[in-house]
């Protein structure tokens, strides 16, 4: 196709130093992790990164991850979910129930659960996209009747044991298939973990490697040879010395391994999946969206669908943790989901966003929650400084924007 | 005193590394209407925010006299004192309060901390009768259309007992009645000795009611003329650095059979749905062929175009649309996009772009299908398909990624174009494609509408502008109160008769 243009000057050539600034701006998010673990890793005498402590970052948080994957998603869309820590607790107490009190096999228990969850996620999402309330006033709503159907079910008073199955899957660790490995002044390390450690760098690194090859091939601009070495060696150092310290412990944690699953996938569903892109689309600009056919009410309502499925994954594992489920489970999670989901770079007003940066905002909050009690801080001041860091995180977003 | 109300010397304004005035100069008679012309981005809204104290003193260089006295405004309330108020091109009214309590906001008239209401509605009736708007003063702004709030806009200046009033673009949103009062009140306002200062796009209200023209290019003065004689040309002329000899490129018409036909088209508006916003409208394109629609505002033009295109406007539509002679099925966007058709909305930033999104994210959003596989985008295609846009059309940016925000009007509307342009539509609906844009990115787009309908495609134009459809279209339907009132092949076209057409019928 040929257009002609007017009398003018042609596009100026792309100007690689604004490249570097725009990326500065993005891994904010990360160099302040890596400021944190540095902190208390000094304050805490190396605590912080004992193989037990870093299992114990993990499994303590693992819900709260797993809710905020599914919170940032609704923060693209330009809505929230207050209702999530009461869909926790409603799920794990119908799990509990399947499993407990009418014995069926526990796969089939999860299933019907995730199901559930789904279920409820739908409940909400057919008002908030189909009858257009806005999702704030639904989930507000949502967070009292789960809340409340939650006691109903329980009678005001736990459900457990859980079969050790969905135990172990909150609490347990990969098995010692191959046996140990010497790693000198560490000690012995587990075979398997490492070797899963060392796929998972390498599968890392050889998508980058592709994906950086197609992007030359298809003339694009690429980050330069260095930093896409250093940017890979950074990953997998970071990847392997976790992997190192949870293998001299006990192994790989299985709520790792899954939440391990649950980032790739959903990283891939954001970024590269036309329903991602479309949620994008809808934060950034409803009306646009709505212009260019993006079947706007479908996608918000499968969005709240996934939100609901995953809250019940997060609801299954609290409940498996606690070997119980009660009546007060999931206490003020979507508060934290929604913190992860806005220290990790969301925007309020939706359309930005990523799930990577959600999971790292709620590290963030993890490693704080953690470190400050291993050095014995009282929680009201784990409390005041995790209010303080969304905030700052939050105003030094609005901040670059408006420097920008 | 001296006869100059206003001296601006050596004004220089530079924002992070770009340097939007440059030694600007501006020298203002007291009691005159002063236009300022230039192109987007020329720097006359920078200016004015300058003057009025947007930004305030020491932001910039320069010195600016009022009324022979050296100027230092820390804020808009300090301009205000002074009586210099600044009307922006979007305005500053809160809709859901009145009339009066929009004219007094900031200023309330009350005593001890409470409102004296007899009085706020009394002083109210008082400006708006001097603006001749007749309203109740307790008829809350959002009840008004444009055309009265712009008034509104203006009372309240006169609340504030102005000196110098700076107009931004104050008539274009406005229907030719509406700029036709607001004009006549500026000039009743001038033999009340207020001076004016106006910007403007619309070169026609600058040639009749100003007095004096300074034209702005690149953040720097061009020239001032008398506005006595002056011609549009000779405005232009200074805009662009350069002779338009042509307002509109050269084109051939090649066109062939009728693909659009619209049939008995009739909507209701759905705040009141017994309204009819469009009645009984039967209109065809042909391919290759550029149509236009022309029509005042609240005609209809806007509301046929949407409620063709998914029904994204109206209810109790009813009527056919066909293409190539069957019906074919528009009732979602998704299946009007399916069956050929394009629109491209009137305001691009609310309708058309998701502006913290990059050219090529826009660029695919109405056929990432096309971009994908099973669900999966491929982001490589994607980025050769933007680049590819960016070359033909001349979209500058200095990446694809970067924000669709951060462009400049017509570069938007060429994001638009090219989305639009990638679903490869048989038939593209643009709602004031020139809206907002400056003189030189006009003839682009007027280029790019060319080169849409020498590939075959059949294309209706919407506009405000009538020189715009006489200048790009094959033929022209006239709109009024919903219904087509005439039609006109581009020989028969004159702005005259599409005038006498737009405005029959009209019961009022």
């Amino acid at each position: 196709m040929t257009t002609k243009t007017a009398p003018a000057p042609a596009a100026a050539p792309p100007l690689p130093s604004r490249r570097i600034n725009i990326n500065l701006r993005q891994s904010g998010i990360y160099v302040a992790f890596a400021l944190i673990v540095v902190l208390f890793t000094v304050l805490t005498d190396g605590a912080l990164l004992q193989p037990q402590n870093i299992s114990n970052i993990i499994v303590q948080n693992s819900y709260v991850l797993i809710l905020a994957i599914g919170m940032i998603l609704v923060i693209i869309g330009g809505h929230i979910d207050l209702s999530v820590g009461s869909t926790v607790a409603l799920t794990g107490a119908i799990c509990a129930v399947l499993t407990v009190q009418w014995g069926l096999p526990w796969p089939v228990a999860v299933l019907l659960t995730l199901l559930s969850g789904a279920l409820i996620g739908a409940a909400q999402g057919y008002w908030i996209a189909y009858f257009g309330i806005p999702a704030f006033i639904v989930t507000l709503a949502g967070m009292l009747v789960f809340r409340a159907l939650t006691l109903t079910t329980l009678g005001n008073q736990g459900i457990g044991p859980f079969p050790d199955e969905i135990r172990s899957l909150a609490n347990g660790f990969t098995g010692s298939y191959l046996g140990n490995v010497g790693l000198g002044p560490l000690g012995g390390a587990d075979l398997v973990s490492l070797l899963a450690g060392g796929l998972c760098v390498a599968g890392f690194a050889l998508s980058q490697w592709r994906k950086r090859s197609a992007r030359l091939g298809y003339g694009q601009t690429v980050d330069p040879m260095p930093m896409f070495v250093l940017k890979i060696v950074g990953v997998a150092v970071v990847v392997m010395a976790v992997v190192v310290q949870l293998a001299r412990f006990r192994n790989l944690p299985w709520v790792l391994v899954l939440l391990a699953a649950l980032a790739l996938g959903y990283s891939l569903m954001a970024n590269n999946s036309v329903f991602g892109r479309h949620i994008y689309s809808i934060g950034g600009n409803l009306q646009a969206a709505t212009l260019s056919g993006v079947k706007v009410k479908a996608v918000t309502f499968w969005v709240f669908v996934n939100m609901g499925a995953l809250a019940a994954l997060a609801g299954v594992i609290f409940a498996g943790r606690l070997n119980q489920a009660g009546p007060t489970a999931g206490m003020s999670f979507e508060l934290d989901a929604i913190a992860a989901a806005f220290i990790g770079g969301a925007a309020v007003q939706g359309g930005v966003g990523k799930v990577i940066g959600a999971i790292t905002g709620g590290l963030i909050m993890g490693v704080i929650n953690n470190g400050m009690s291993l050095i014995g801080a009282p929680s009201e001041r784990v409390m005041l400084v995790k209010g303080l860091v969304l905030l700052i995180a939050v105003a030094y977003d609005v901040w670059t924007k408006r420097r920008a | 005193m001296s006869d100059d109300v206003l001296v601006m010397r050596g004004i220089t304004k530079r924002f992070a590394g770009v340097t939007a005035l440059h030694e600007v100069s501006l020298t203002v008679r007291r009691g005159e209407i002063h236009a300022i012309c230039g192109e987007n981005g020329a720097g006359k809204s920078t200016l004015m925010k300058v003057l009025s104290g947007v930004h305030p003193h020491g932001t910039y260089d320069g010195e600016i006299l009022f009324e022979g006295e050296p100027c230092a405004f820390g804020g808009v309330r300090d301009s205000e004192r002074r009586g210099i108020v600044i009307i922006h091109q979007e305005l500053a009214l809160c809709g859901q309060l009145s009339v009066a309590e929009n004219l007094f906001l900031g200023n309330e008239r009350a005593r001890r901390g409470l409102i004296d209401w007899n009085r706020t509605n009394h002083e109210a009736q008082a400006l708006l009768d001097r603006v001749g708007l007749r309203e109740n003063p307790t008829t809350p702004v959002n009840d008004l259309g444009v055309g009265k709030q712009q008034l509104v806009e203006i009372a309240k200046a006169l609340s504030k007992e102005v000196k110098l009033l700076i107009l931004d673009e104050p008539t274009a949103a406005l229907n030719d009645d509406d700029s036709q009062h607001l004009l006549d009140l500026l000039e009743g306002l001038r033999s009340e000795g207020i001076t004016c200062v106006i910007i403007s796009h619309k070169l026609g209200e600058v040639t009749r009611i100003a007095d004096t023209v300074t034209v702005l290019r690149d953040g720097r003065t061009i020239e001032t003329l008398p506005a006595q004689g002056l011609s549009e040309e000779r405005i232009i002329a200074g805009m662009v650095g350069r002779d338009l000899e042509h307002r509109f490129p050269p084109r051939t018409p090649d066109i062939g059979e009728e693909v659009l036909r619209i049939e008995d088209w009739t909507v209701h508006s759905p705040a009141q749905p017994d309204r009819v916003v469009v009645d009984r409208a039967t209109l065809s394109v042909r391919r290759g062929e550029i149509v236009g629609l022309a029509g005042l505002m609240g005609a209809g033009r806007t509301e046929l175009a949407m409620s063709v295109f998914g029904r994204s406007y109206g209810v109790g539509i009813s009527g056919r649309v066909l293409k190539d002679g069957r019906e074919i099925d528009t009732r979602s966007v998704q299946a009007a996009i399916r069956n050929g058709l394009a629109y491209v909305s009137e305001d691009r930033k609310r309708y058309g772009l998701n502006l913290i999104e990059g050219v090529q994210r826009n660029v695919s959003a109405a056929a990432l299908g096309k971009l994908s596989k099973r669900g999966w985008v491929n982001e490589n295609e994607e980025y050769t398909v933007a680049e590819r846009f960016r070359r033909s059309m001349g979209i500058r940016t200095s990446t694809v990624t970067t924000p669709t925000g951060t462009l400049s009007g017509g570069n938007q509307q060429k994001v638009v174009l090219a989305k639009w342009m990638f679903t490869d539509p048989d038939v593209l609906i643009l709602d004031e494609p020139t809206r907002g844009i400056d003189v030189g990115a006009k003839y682009e787009i007027y280029s790019i509408i060319n080169d849409l309908a020498a590939q075959g495609r059949a294309v209706l134009v919407i506009s405000s502008e009538l020189p715009e459809l006489l200048g790009l279209c094959d033929r022209v339907y006239a709109l009024s109160e919903g219904r087509i009132t005439g039609e006109v092949s581009r020989e028969e076209a004159t702005q005259e008769r599409l005038m006498q057409y737009m405005t029959r019928g009209q019961s009022s």
